[in-house]
């Protein structure tokens, strides 16, 4: 029983159930899912679960990424928001180029995006791995620049897509009732299972996190690896840059995605992997940013605006960080310690 | 207490879990003089050191200091240096960033204000009359090594300590530092500070001090004057051999007959590294047995490294099978058949959150590439192998690595190893910190695995472990290969005079 | 071959140098050597003194913020609230002044209250429970940004930039202090302009005197760089490092709750958007300013020329004609990445050729 306790994929899925249950207890219909007609007459499902579903997904690619450079170099890249912005202002600027929205088009724009991501990932990489700064101090150049670089690229322009063929991305396709941003994050769940299975990545990027001594005593390139977890970063901001564009049909530069860096470092920390880099468990991290999508809907569901919702979860964190905290953790251990030695001194008493 | 003792610690005692690293060790200091205390790893120097500077508090035992009529309590290296304790480390414990002059007086006072000028001039004069080359507005860190130790001395003195701790002060000094640093020593001394100094350093034991302690095994071996003993004797009460004490060790059938070793595998040539060491020579023979031997610090473990390429080359070659093969990187090595297992198990060798088995198949997986990992049934079937192989006692091939005991956690260092067949496997001290049983395990498997044709490199500070496993050994003294020892010479008496060198050839 | 010479003398001069002053030498030149070149290719427009004198009126409030970012990192933490701070307090005040009747003493309250409570409870975290320094203020920063927006709409219940007309707040806002007469210019009209600041750049300056003061001269102020140079000697020197760490960032939450107050009183209104990405200017101001990220190194004249090279490079990209907005941005960033990767070889070449040398 204690065994389940101590699984580090416990802590996100006790906190989906609290979180759920409390929306149980409050408003039963908040799991009410039922199957509509969308605009263009195909049946969809609906609810607040699909929404969570569908609004969790940028979310949770992010989160694969964040697990993997968390892991590798003990800290976090908070430049994603900006780099989506960068993506999508990229996908927006091709697709507009064009004469006509067609699929070919929108999958070019795409693949540009995720070469220009990753171009941006390899320079946070590089700043961490070669230069040794510090991860989160390396990422605040591109957390600064990056709105005005995606602003830049479409010279600021106000951009309105509603072609069909762009927003399927963000909706549904037609005859699916599922929606697609859903169907993208669990293929890119699939392709990072299968990129973990089939190379090292996993065991690397611990092992270097761990204790990098050993690593390169061992053969391991550590500068390589960081960077490497860096560069797969940039490929998911750029899966949630097209799905975000897709899903406002244009581009805030200021705003898209906005706070998404805090909700990223969240779930990972949600997902009970250290912030300090080492062990990672993906499918908690994934877990970690339902919960914090879940703790979204509801809190909107009592009308409290997005820009005041940061200061909610900004409590949260600081929770979770002094609960996970060393020095907290042996005190705590300390105070437990002396009443069970008092507990058993009555006992022999 | 006697007149002219300054420091008195009697029956110390101290344990760690599992480990006893003090037992009624005694210990006396008197007035301008310069004592040294010496033993190898683990004699319990360290914790001692400790114990008198308040980072560890003793378990049992009584510290008397002149002037003080009841023993003292030292809680924290605070009260330590209230007490006139001053200790300098090896490692610089001042700040590097900040002036010489600040470095001297920081922290040593409370309130807001600072009459630097002040400061500055008492600085400058205490500099001037321990005739140390610093100027008091100087930036610490752009003073040379000696000189930062030297303020650091100076710090000390003027906090008028009596006991004045020089924990390894000369192992990053070049020879002229180390005598600027003798002479501040030496007129210390003439001022009646008494001085313990710790050092691997044989000759500069010799050259400096008027006392010696040895420690052995976390008990006192003795108190002498550094007349009544010379090197060899040093050498040998260190380690804990009597001169005539070969009887046991060619006992041994485990010994592997070495006619066969003729050919060589690698030969490395005028090798050496950014670690310091002078460029060496060092051949490995197929199935042969050799050993680096050398106190501490003598520069062992870095040759290894540089083989392995652990440490920057700077110069020299290496071949295998006559060819010349380049190694820059621990990878480069790995793929050319060598394994090396590090000295510092905690800081080289574990993974510590990870697997017993993720710990074992790191190195064949790295091997292997990246590209290519091994799968789950694979890996399993590894880890189960050679955890019955070598008897590692884990809970489950789950179990993170780090919560094994040393012994367990190094057998799966040396699965790790073995698991890739390297031609050749490089073990830096495999049995410090272990329990007998798992020594005697490890030393049986270097012995067989020479008998398979494997060639190993075997060090150890335990004279009698080299004994009873390598063939051939090569010694080295001050960073520097001094001599090499193989067939009939092979014997403790003739190891610690090499070992000891000077004036007992 | 003389030259080579001279060139040695020079190379023995810079590793001879303590590192902050050989980091704020290259900030100093560098600021000159850009307003110089303002000056020279860009027109009178830089020569006026009321341009030099704007930078100051425009960036009093960062320059108070870069000041305790400063101190924070020659600790080695960061602070990256201090931005929503700013905006918290201005925000606070604003409403406390247009909407309560409140006068200008309960919003100078109002604005210390604010920065030292998240002063002391980031301090907290970071010194005595040794959280990491990044995750606290990245959380103290969402929170002070959420609780604006809270605020505003707990007031007027949307989101809203609003302007004060509390009218003695006004007439304080509008105050001039007139430069001396040869500072001035005269107009084409004829009419003669004085060059002014406003009170802000008094406050500013003061503190940055101040601070400058105990951080050279007194041992509190050494403890700072003690701590961030080594936290594990200064414990061994007899600093109480935690007690250090945690008055660093006290006095950091506290300047950023005077830069609020100086914020507002410059722009005279409360918007949840306002001092969008501060801290970044302000950490990029002390980075330019020559104090390094990992700590024990940097000056608070650093963080003064290191305000100033950034509003001067703003200056002239605009007066470049890269007017759009983004331009500012990037060029920050450009900035902030060009001195960290300076610093970063510095430091390595530094350490080697100190290697060398043992």
């Amino acid at each position: 029983m204690t065994k389940i306790f101590k699984r580090q994929i416990f802590i996100p899925i006790a906190a989906m159930l609290a979180l759920l249950l409390f929306n149980l207890i409050i408003d039963p219909s908040f799991f009410h899912i039922s199957l509509t007609t969308n605009n263009a007459g195909d049946p969809v499902l609906s609810g607040n679960l699909i929404s969570i579903l569908n609004n969790g997904s940028e979310l949770a690619i992010l989160a694969l990424g964040m697990t993997l450079v968390t892991a590798a170099s003990g800290g976090q890249d908070i430049s994603v928001g900006a780099t989506i912005a960068i993506a999508g202002s990229v996908v927006l600027k091709i697709v507009c180029g064009a004469n006509e929205v067609s699929v070919g088009i929108v999958l070019v724009a795409f693949l540009v995006a995720c070469l220009v991501s990753m171009a941006f990932g390899a320079f946070n990489g590089a700043l961490v791995s070669i230069f040794k700064i510090q991860p989160m101090v390396a990422t605040l150049i591109l957390f600064t620049a990056g709105r005005s670089i995606a602003a830049w690229i479409n010279n600021n322009a106000q951009i309105n897509i509603s072609d069909p063929k762009f927003t399927y991305i963000a909706e549904f396709f037609p005859g699916l009732p599922i929606p697609t941003p859903f169907l993208i994050t669990i293929l890119c769940f699939i392709i990072m299972a299968l990129f973990m299975k089939f190379t090292n990545i996993g065991l690397y990027s611990q092992a270097v996190g761990i204790n990098e001594n050993s690593s390169k005593l061992n053969g391991i390139n550590p500068v390589f690896i960081k960077f490497l977890t860096f560069v797969i970063l940039g490929l998911c901001v750029a899966v949630c840059g097209l799905i975000k564009v897709s899903r406002s049909r244009g581009i805030t530069y200021s705003s898209i995605a906005e706070n998404i860096e805090m909700d990223a470092i969240l779930a990972v920390a949600l997902g009970g992997n250290a912030l300090g880099g080492g062990k990672f468990n993906m499918t908690a991290s994934v877990i970690g940013a339902y919960v914090i999508q879940i703790l979204t809907t509801t809190l909107y569901k009592y009308n409290i605006s997005s820009a005041a919702l940061s200061a909610y979860k900004a409590i949260v964190v600081i929770v979770l960080v002094v609960i996970s905290a060393p020095t907290v953790r042996r005190k705590a251990k300390a105070v437990t310690d002396k009443i069970k030695a008092n507990f058993a001194r009555k006992e022999v008493a | 207490m006697k007149e002219n003792v300054v420091l008195e610690m009697k029956n110390i005692h101290k344990s760690f879990p599992g480990v006893r690293a003090l037992q009624n060790v005694d210990f006396t200091l008197c007035e301008g003089e310069i004592h040294a205390l010496m033993g190898e790893n683990g004699a319990g120097k360290s914790t001692l050191i400790k114990i008198l500077t308040g980072v560890y508090e003793k378990d049992e035992g009584q510290i008397f200091l002149k002037g003080k009529d009841k023993a003292v309590v030292i809680r924290s290296p605070q009260d330590a240096q209230k007490l006139g304790i001053s200790t300098v480390y090896q490692e610089i414990t001042l700040c590097p960033n900040l002036s010489v002059a600040e470095n001297m007086y920081i922290g040593r006072t409370s309130g807001m204000g600072m009459n630097w000028k002040k400061v500055n001039k008492d600085a400058e004069e205490i500099l001037k009359s321990l005739d140390i080359p610093a100027k008091a507005t100087q930036q610490l860190g752009s003073c040379s090594i000696a000189v930062q130790q030297m303020v650091a001395i100076a710090r000390a003195v003027d906090m008028d300590c009596k006991v004045l701790i020089l924990d390894e002060p000369t192992s990053s000094l070049d020879d002229q530092e180390v005598k600027k640093l003798f002479k501040l020593m030496l007129d210390l001394r003439s001022r009646g500070v008494g001085i313990i100094f710790v050092t691997h350093f044989l000759d500069q034991v010799y050259e400096v001090c008027d006392k010696i302690t040895v420690l052995r095994d976390g008990q006192l071996v003795g108190e002498y004057e550094i007349k009544d003993l010379p090197r060899v004797k040093l050498v040998s009460k260190m380690l804990g051999k009597e001169f005539d004490d070969t009887t046991e060790i060619k006992d041994s059938s485990l010994i592997y007959d070495k006619e066969d070793a003729k050919d060589c595998v690698f030969e490395v040539e005028g090798l050496s590294s950014n670690a310091g060491i002078k460029p060496f020579d060092f051949s490995v023979k197929k199935g042969e047995v050799s050993g680096f031997a050398g106190l501490l610090g003598s520069g062992r473990s870095e040759c290894v490294r540089a083989i392995f390429g652990a440490d920057k080359v700077v110069g020299g070659t290496v071949k295998k099978n006559g060819k010349v093969i380049k190694i820059t990187k621990p990878i480069n090595a790995m793929k050319n058949g060598i394994g090396y297992l590090p000295e510092d198990r905690k800081r080289d060798g574990i993974v510590g959150d990870l697997s017993v088995r993720e710990n074992i198949i790191l190195a064949l997986q790295v091997l292997k590439g990246f590209f290519k990992p091994l799968s789950k049934a694979e890996a399993d079937k590894f880890a189960d192998e050679y955890i019955k192989l070598l008897d590692i006692k884990t809970a489950s091939a789950d179990t993170p690595i780090k919560s094994l005991s040393g012994g367990n956690q190094q057998k799966v260092i040396l699965a790790r190893w073995l698991l890739t067949h390297p031609e050749y496997l490089i073990l830096d001290e495999p049995t410090r910190g272990i329990d007998i049983g798992t020594k005697v395990d490890i030393q049986k498997l270097v012995l067989k695995l020479a008998s398979e044709g494997m060639s190993v490199t075997f060090i150890s500070s335990e004279t009698d472990e080299m004994l009873r496993t390598c063939s051939r050994l090569v010694v080295m003294r001050d960073r520097k290969m001094v001599g090499e020892i193989s067939g009939d010479d092979l014997n403790q008496s003739k190891i610690m005079s090499t070992i000891a060198g000077g004036e007992n050839k | 071959m003389a030259s080579f010479k001279k060139l040695s003398g020079l190379k023995k001069k810079v590793t001879g140098m303590t590192d902050t002053s050989l980091l704020l030498t290259i900030t100093v030149l560098v600021f000159f050597a850009m307003y110089l070149g303002a000056v020279l290719f860009l027109g009178e427009g830089f020569l006026k003194p009321q341009t030099f004198f704007n930078m100051l009126n425009q960036n009093a409030a960062l320059l108070i913020v870069s000041c305790g970012m400063t101190l924070v990192m020659i600790t080695g933490g960061i602070d990256i609230s201090v931005g929503g701070v700013v905006a918290l307090v201005s925000m606070c005040c604003a409403i406390n002044l247009d909407c309560h009747g409140g006068n200008i003493f309960q919003a100078i309250l109002i604005s210390l209250v604010i920065g030292l409570l998240f002063g002391i409870v980031q301090g907290y975290l970071v010194a005595y429970l040794e959280i990491q320094p990044f995750i606290v203020t990245l959380a103290g920063m969402f929170f002070a940004r959420g609780m604006t927006t809270i605020v505003c709409e707990k007031e007027f219940g949307k989101v809203i930039q609003f302007n004060v007309e509390n009218e003695a707040f006004v007439k304080i806002k509008d105050t001039r202090i007139n430069m001396p007469e040869f500072l001035g210019t005269v107009s084409k009209r004829g009419v003669f302009i004085p060059a002014y600041i406003e009170l802000g750049v008094i406050v500013a300056i003061l503190i940055v005197l101040i601070l400058f003061c105990v951080l050279r001269w007194t041992k509190t102020g050494r403890k700072f760089y003690a701590v961030g140079g080594n936290n594990q000697s200064a414990l061994m020197l007899g600093v109480n490092v935690k007690r250090t760490k945690f008055t660093a960032h006290v006095i950091c939450g506290l300047l950023a709750g005077v830069g609020g107050f100086v914020y507002f009183l410059h722009i005279g209104s409360g918007s949840p958007t306002h001092a969008a990405g501060m801290e970044m200017n302000a950490i990029a101001s002390s980075i330019i300013g020559g104090t390094m990220l990992s700590g024990g190194i940097g000056s608070i004249i650093g963080a003064l020329f290191g305000v100033l090279s950034l509003s001067t490079i703003k200056d002239i990209v605009s007066s470049m004609g890269f007017d759009e907005n983004w331009w500012t941005g990037i060029t920050v960033a450009a900035m902030l990445c060009l001195f960290l990767i300076i610093q970063s070889i510095v430091m390595a070449r530094k350490s080697s050729a100190g290697s060398k040398i043992e």
